[in-house]
């Protein structure tokens, strides 16, 4: 299956949080195991169940409320602050994600994203408060996110935003290349690089 | 052209600039640990492949190792099978392991800077966030993530784009009872927890300077607390009086070359940031946090913001973090009663910062019903501590000193603080469950800790110095 990722659209999935940290998204305890497989059944664990029970949903939080679906998570600032790991954006993207909108990311978080074909779309606090309206209006509403025009838009209010990512990385997005594929590419340049610096 | 501390160490390891894109950024060290490492080796082998310079990597069990009785097989499967599969791989691979029953196993954090692994000059990564804590060196030190940990297995590269610049000036005289955590606590406040996103950190002014290299490796490890990509300090002679005679450092031979290279370490004086803050040594009071992100910090003397304090925005957010820690707005913290005291972690677990502590408890008892557990971050420390009898100390206090690793930092292992309850914490994250399901955490300077630990509340470290 090819990972490359253009066009995503779709209903949308509504999180009102703001600086969500990667041990909600992922909490410590799930990090014991030693493949990307499977993360997804324990996105945001702790809001998601009651006393850590998968037979206890906590009605009120987001994923258990049947209203919402998509492949597109809209949440607030900051999203993905804390700890670097990674299995926050396999988690993400494994639950059945491909794009996460929000109006500021951590750092780590986005590269980690972007190497896992989870795409990070950060738009303005204003258009984030739009968007979050909109969803709350009609949980139905399409949204459309284009990264080869880097845009997000609300087709029936007629509302559009840009988003940056840079050529490097929307080339990858758009043929599924990674990072290392290239890395690779240029061994002999890395060791020609060695060899004089050292 | 004058140049930033940052901008002579990056430059210097550019292998390849991408037109509009990242840089491929050379890697000096690279430590691993059992949590962020296997589905790196896995990517690895998927493709065939050798780790490329197995030499520049350390690793480190630390994340989820138990912190009592570690001679004995790890009773978690789930742990057990990762801290196997870390042996496993760095024996394929050929990569220096310092395991459990190994003396220099610790905290990855701890231990490279404490074998003179951590070198001024150097790039420096690690899956963990924390790894700005090398920064204190005058390295640039990051965070990544597994997918970038392959990338340097692979070819000791990474494709980085470069990070816009902020300096932190903290000038003057630091007040009694504050340490280097409330400084950083302080800077956190100041500027919330994402106030640096996007920014990699450079450290200066008179009090930074003042500081061991425990008290600036403190800094430098929480800059990821406000957002930032990493954080620094310039090298100067505290550095290489540290430095000097521990195990990895440069040897005679190559000392003195060394010591020339790092000396033209620092900004030069007109070099420019992107931005400046200046902070007041005078203002910093000793620290604690009230909410469920770093930035949520106030003087323990201090009150928690009001309600009408909070932008109508973020007001949300801030009640339902004070909820989960059950505190009210505009309350104060002195006085609250704590369960747990937890000193460890790899923000506060330094030799340094288990004599602080034994200095302020040494002949008191801790409160009757507080658990306190000393996790040293480090063989090392523990065997230090020992030796100075920091651990009598303890003992008597009713402390409990278990063996090194990350522990209730993240609990990660069984060393978890029970749901409701209040724990005071050196580490570095009061995220909601961060330190297991509905845990409540206060961080604080090992000071702060000691007095809850004695006090069984919250207190403040003057009314007792
Ligand atoms: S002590 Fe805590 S913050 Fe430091 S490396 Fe371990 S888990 Fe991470």
């Amino acid at each position: 299956m090819s990972k490359a990722i253009n066009i995503v659209s779709g209903r949308v999935v509504p999180l009102k949080e703001t600086n969500v940290d990667t041990d909600q998204i992922i909490p410590a305890r799930f990090l014991k195991a030693t493949s990307r497989a499977g993360f997804g059944k324990n996105l945001f664990r702790d809001w998601r169940y009651a006393n850590d029970d998968e037979n206890q949903p906590r009605a009120e939080f987001v994923l258990n409320d049947p209203t919402y679906s998509g492949k597109i998570l809209v949440a607030g600032k900051n999203f993905g602050c804390g700890s670097s790991r990674e299995h926050a954006a396999w988690a993400i993207k494994d639950y059945g994600f491909d794009v996460v909108v929000s109006s500021f990311f951590a750092d780590i978080f986005r590269n980690n994203a972007l190497n896992n074909f989870l795409v990070p779309v950060q738009v303005s606090d204003e258009f984030l408060d739009q968007l979050f309206a909109a969803v709350e209006k009609d949980p139905a509403v399409e949204v459309v996110v284009n990264v080869e025009a880097q845009t997000i838009s609300v087709p029936s209010l007629g509302l559009q935003s840009s988003f940056d990512v840079n050529n490097y990385k929307k080339t990858c997005l758009l043929n599924g290349y990674d990072d290392i594929d290239y890395l690779l590419s240029i061994k002999p340049a890395i060791e020609a690089f060695e060899q004089q610096y050292k | 052209m004058a140049k930033t501390l940052f901008d002579k160490i990056w430059d210097k390891h550019i292998v390849q600039q991408i037109d509009g894109g990242p840089s491929v950024l050379y890697i000096d060290k690279h430590f691993i640990h059992e949590v962020t490492s296997p589905q790196a080796f896995q990517g690895l082998e998927k493709r065939g492949m050798k780790v490329f310079r197995p030499q520049q990597i350390v690793a480190t069990a630390d994340h989820n190792v138990p912190t009592l009785q570690q001679h004995l097989p790890i009773k978690d499967e789930l742990s057990r099978v990762q801290v196997q599969q870390l042996i496993t791989n760095c024996k394929n691979h050929n990569i220096e392991l310092y395991g459990l029953g190994h003396p220099f196993q610790g905290i990855v954090h701890v231990i490279g800077p404490e074998l003179g692994v951590t070198q001024p000059g150097m790039t420096i990564v690690c899956g963990d966030s924390h790894t700005s804590t090398h920064g204190a060196f005058g390295a640039i030190a990051f965070g990544i993530g597994t997918s970038e940990v392959e990338m340097v297995m692979a070819t000791q590269c990474l494709m980085q784009s470069k990070p816009k610049l902020m300096r932190i000036n903290v000038e003057g005289t630091l007040n009694k009872g504050v340490v280097s955590k409330d400084i950083i606590l302080y800077i956190i406040a100041q500027i919330s927890a994402s106030g640096a996103t996007g920014y990699f950190v450079e450290y200066a002014g008179s009090a930074i300077r003042s500081l061991s290299m425990e008290g600036r490796m403190t800094i430098c490890n929480m800059s990821i607390e406000m957002g930032a990509r990493g954080g620094m300090i310039a090298p100067d002679e505290v550095t290489f009086e540290y430095m000097k005679g521990r195990q990895f450092a440069p040897g005679n031979g190559q000392w003195d070359r060394k010591l020339e290279q790092w000396k033209e370490l620092y900004s030069d004086a007109d070099a420019k940031f992107d931005v400046e803050i200046n902070i007041k040594a005078e203002d910093i009071e000793p620290m604690i946090t009230y909410g469920t992100n770093p930035g949520m910090g106030v003087s323990v003397a201090g009150q928690i913001p009001g309600e009408k304090d909070i932008d109508e925005k973020e007001k949300p957010s801030f009640l339902k973090s004070l909820d989960y820690m059950g505190l009210k707005p505009g309350t104060g913290i002195k006085g609250k009663k704590v369960d747990y005291v937890f000193i460890g972690s790899c923000t506060n677990s330094r030799i340094e910062d288990l004599r602080l502590v034994a200095s302020f408890v040494k002949g008191k008892k801790k409160a009757d019903d507080v658990e306190v557990w000393i996790v040293p971050g480090s063989k090392q420390v523990e065997k230090q501590a020992i030796a100075e009898g920091i651990d009598k100390i303890f003992e008597e206090a009713g402390f409990q000193l278990r063996q090194p690793g990350c522990s209730a930092c993240l609990g990660m292992n069984e060393d978890k603080i029970p749901a409701g309850k209040y724990c005071i914490s050196t580490s570095n994250r009061n995220f909601e469950g961060r330190q297991g399901p509905n845990a409540r955490t206060f961080l604080a300077s090992p000071l702060t800790a000691a007095v809850a630990a004695i006090t069984g509340e919250v207190g403040d470290v003057r009314d007792f110095i």
